[in-house]
């Protein structure tokens, strides 16, 4: 039942993936609507029979069929594994992923059917690639999903692909993608050297039965793996792909570049966490990684005016926190803020969506205002997105923040300090854009006021739903001033080693909370004074956080332009003198050679008769030689 | 040399030239003519072998029958205007080279051959190649194969028919 | 008179045959030289039957008079195959005159297309 039940989940997307695929000349948007959103709805309701109705304590590995079987070297399955951890990124995926879809089905109405139908294929392949990640039972069946992920991702931000620019974007973040893959490809490969399986029960095992194997190897894959993730969860070096990424459709920066996609780094560390544990140096540049992440996006954040820009460098920066959570071995903290981000990050770029929508596709923040009249659901829910970002009790996004910081101050104090500086800098960024978007005056000289009218039923609906999902999922993981028992950790302890860290003692916790907490609502004042002032004075720190740092910039001067001038010496120099050369000679040496083969085609009977007593003649050659055919005229004649 | 061997020598050099001459003559009426020249002095050897039916049966079919056949198609066709021989001399020279290597291969063959070394055609008669003795042969022992050229030759025939009466092939 | 002589011939007369076929284009003369070299088929036999009869052959057959006549009655064969041949190939040389207005081989190359 369960094996079946496993598959339903999986293939239930791929199917609706493939009707929608090959249908989208016929369909209409209703029944594309259908099919796309309930084919993730029943998955949705299996994995919630699934979560509720069996008890997954100890793993459960599930073989379909093998798919390299080479005995003596490496035999891999396609098999799933359910586990409290799989079970719950599949909850997010297909729940929230649900949520999304339901959005994107009043979202993208005014595309041809063609479109619609091409864009919910997309997005179900992309729900089946994601499952696929996060439920494969090996390492192989997750670098599918990776690749499938990355794939869908490339085809969402380049959906509007006749814009040469979007075309860019997606190829920005194939390519860099890309180089983190080749490090997790690296990685792949050294487990495979090593252990001869990629099978997690084997590999998440081994390091344990063989404490001899040299602990360089480990670090090394680690560091790869890291890599790896540091490229599909857009940390420094590879995060710039990501705010490009926007170029895609407002429900799928939701779904792929906030709430699921982008956290499939962290669920790599987290599964493979065992490796990180035994390489206490790949932990530390995790955590200096995720620092350094989390304070360049957010103070980049600050200075944007697309309000989709600001998300996504707000998603990079919670990504940060998450690797901050890695950095520091709290495996399952990490996973609680990829949780909480899921919803409130869902729920702000939905938010955002609507608002996007209602102004008729403009996407500058100072060209809003005022809007919470015209758009009540929409402000509210946004406001509570806000509010759980910044980390405002009882919202989500305090319990998980709560708990880096207070791993942070255990830590270190001069971290902490560096995390509520983040925190501070969150609270600024997003409380500036609520306050131009919904506060403020109505700014927008294009767009009446009049035309601004609220998102239709699903659209509102989806708000809601994450609103509540938002306000409240943070209470599944209480601190231990409230509570001493951790929903989370308790039924995640099955997958995740939870560190036995003694707690802070009940004061010093209640201290950091009050002291963040204050820190926040100080940012939410300097936001709310910063949207207030008309002209702000241009600085030379301002225009360099609007300009991102320069990194994009740094990155063209230091990779992309040597790389262009090396390949316009190859193509001009190299390609046209040696490799045409080459190719060109050796095509002239076989046109000369076939010519004097071609006598041979020349249908002429002459010709082939004079070949065929040529050959006769050689094989008498040749038998002669040998002697055999005066055996055989011996024999002839005898 | 016996007699023998002297009019083997003479008929053999004729037989060979006027085969040569079939192949390098560009009047095909000329070479039909060698044509002729050869099977005489082809079927004067069959006479010398003892096979003087088969030696008839050579001029009346071949000489008779085949040859005058071949000189009705040509009156059919206006040869004049053919092109008769290659005009590629490489070729030509190519194709002799390799065909003369071949047949030396094979003479050297045939020479180095123990089972074939002294082995002599008498000069004596013997009744072999008489009607009566072939006939007994060909009826009695291969009468199968004989109805069955019977069926081959009317197949040929038909064919002929056929292939006459077809007007124009789009080609 | 040896046996091997007759084998020269025979083989001279075959690969003048074989030369004329490789280095003429009319397909009448091909024709010709064609049965040039059924009859250096049919004097190698001529000439092998002859040597069954007079005994002189080294393969020691127990009924040489019977490989003798089989030889000529071979040879019955070959020219009843040669006139069918001749039969048809004519024919088909009259249909390509009548098609191409031409008989030399170098057309035929038209069975390419």
């Amino acid at each position: 039942m369960i094996k079946f039940l496993t598959l339903a989940i999986v293939l239930l997307p791929l199917l609706g993936f493939i009707i929608l695929g090959l249908g989208r000349q016929k369909l209409t948007q209703f029944q594309t609507k259908f099919i796309g959103c309930h084919t993730i709805f029943v998955a949705f309701i299996i994995t919630l029979y699934l979560f509720f109705g069996y008890d997954f304590n100890q793993a459960a590995v599930i073989n379909y069929f093998p798919i390299i079987y080479l005995p003596k070297f490496i035999s891999l399955d396609f098999s799933l594994q359910i586990d409290h951890l799989s079970l719950s990124f599949m909850l997010i995926i297909t729940g929230i992923g649900y949520l999304i879809h339901l959005f994107s089905s009043s979202y993208m109405t005014e595309e041809a059917n063609k479109n619609y139908s091409k864009y919910f294929s997309f997005l179900n392949l992309f729900v089946f690639f994601m499952l696929l990640l996060v439920m494969g039972s090996n390492l192989l069946i997750l670098f599918i999903g990776w690749e499938g992920v990355g794939l869908c991702s490339y085809f969402l931000i380049g959906f509007w692909f006749t814009n040469s620019k979007y075309m860019q974007a997606a190829k920005k973040a194939f390519v860099m993608n890309r180089i983190g893959d080749a490090a997790f490809l690296l990685a792949l490969f050294l487990i495979i050297t090593k252990f001869q399986s990629l099978e997690f029960n084997i590999i998440l095992f081994e390091p344990f039965l063989n404490f001899n194997l040299e602990s360089n190897i480990i670090v090394l894959i680690a560091l790869l793996l890291f890599i790896g993730a540091t490229g599909k969860s857009a940390q420094i070096p590879l995060f710039t792909w990501l705010p490009d990424a926007m170029a895609g459709p407002t429900p799928v920066s939701a779904l792929i570049h906030a709430a699921t996609m982008v956290t499939a780094g962290i669920y790599l560390i987290v599964r493979m966490h065992i490796y990180f544990d035994l390489a206490p140096l790949v932990q530390h540049i995790i955590l200096i990684i995720g620092l350094a992440t989390m304070l360049v996006a957010a103070t980049i954040a600050l200075k944007q005016n697309d309000i989709k820009k600001i998300l996504a460098y707000s998603t990079v920066s919670q990504l940060g926190y998450m690797f901050i959570a890695l950095g520091i071995g709290l495996y399952s903290t990490a996973f609680f803020h990829v949780l909480t981000h899921a919803f409130f990050k869902a729920l702000l770029f939905l938010g955002a969506g609507s608002v996007i929508m209602a102004m008729h596709h403009e996407q500058d923040i100072f060209k809003m205002g005022g809007l919470a009249k015209k758009l009540p659901i929409t402000h509210l829910t946004f406001l509570i997105g806000c509010l759980a970002i910044a980390g405002i009790p009882p919202f989500s996004g305090f319990f998980s923040k709560d708990e880096i910081l207070a791993g942070l101050y255990q830590k270190n104090k001069l971290l902490w300090v560096i995390g509520v500086g983040g925190a501070l800098l969150t609270a600024i960024y997003m409380f500036r854009m609520y306050f131009l978007v919904f506060k403020s005056s109505y700014k927008n000289h294009h767009v009446a006021i009049e035309d601004v009218k609220e998102s239709p039923f699903p659209m509102k609906i989806t708000l809601i739903v994450l609103a509540i999902g938002s306000a409240l999922i943070g209470f599944i993981g209480l601190p231990p001033i409230i509570s001493h028992t951790h929903l989370l950790n308790n039924y995640l302890s099955t997958v995740i080693k939870i560190p036995a860290v003694e707690h802070l003692s009940t004061s010093t916790d209640l201290m950091l909370i009050v002291a963040s907490l204050i820190i926040v609502i100080f940012g939410i004042l300097i936001a709310r004074y910063v949207s207030k002032i008309k002209e702000i004075p241009s600085t030379f720190v301002g225009k360099f956080l609007a300009q991102k740092y320069y990194w994009d910039e740094v990155y063209d001067s230091i990779f992309v332009k040597p790389y262009q001038s090396i390949a316009h010496v190859f193509s001009h120099r190299f390609e046209t003198k040696i490799i045409d050369g080459f190719v060109n000679g050796l095509a002239k040496f076989f046109m000369n050679l076939s010519r004097s083969f071609r006598l041979a085609q020349s249908g002429n009977i002459a010709n082939y008769l004079l070949i065929f007593v040529f050959a006769i003649y050689v094989f008498f050659i040749i038998w002669f030689n040998d002697a055999k055919i005066y055996q055989f005229v011996i024999n002839l004649f005898n | 040399m016996t007699p023998q061997a002297i009019l083997f020598c003479i008929l053999a050099i004729i037989a060979i030239v006027a085969a040569i001459m079939v192949i390098i003559q560009k009047n095909p009426i000329k070479s039909i003519l060698w044509l002729l020249v050869v099977f005489f002095a082809l079927s004067a050897i069959y006479f010398s072998l003892n096979a003087q039916f088969l030696a008839i049966i050579n001029l009346i079919v071949y000489a008779g029958a085949i040859m005058v056949l071949f000189l009705f198609v040509l009156m059919l066709i206006n040869f004049k205007s053919l092109e008769t021989i290659q005009k590629k001399y490489r070729f030509v020279f190519y194709a002799v080279v390799i065909v003369c290597g071949v047949l030396t291969l094979l003479m050297l063959l045939i020479n180095q051959t123990q089972s074939l070394q002294k082995v002599s055609i008498l000069n004596d008669s013997n009744n072999v190649g008489l009607i009566e003795n072939l006939g007994k042969t060909l009826y009695l022992d291969y009468g199968v194969p004989f109805e069955l050229t019977s069926i081959l030759f009317l197949t040929a025939i038909i064919g002929a028919v056929l292939l006459s009466k077809i007007k124009k092939i789009e080609i | 008179m040896e046996i091997q002589y007759y084998i020269y011939l025979s083989l001279i007369l075959f690969f003048i045959g074989v030369l004329g076929v490789i280095i003429r284009r009319n397909l009448l003369i091909i024709f010709m030289c064609i049965e040039l070299m059924l009859n250096a088929v049919i004097l190698l036999l001529i000439s092998f039957s002859k040597m069954h009869a007079d005994g002189g052959s080294k393969l020691q057959l127990v009924d040489a008079s019977k490989a003798a006549s089989d030889g000529q009655v071979f040879v019955f064969f070959i020219m009843v195959v040669a006139a069918a041949e001749v039969a048809i190939g004519l024919a088909i040389i009259i249909m390509m005159y009548k098609n191409l207005h031409n008989i030399s081989s170098q057309f035929l190359n038209r069975l390419k297309n």
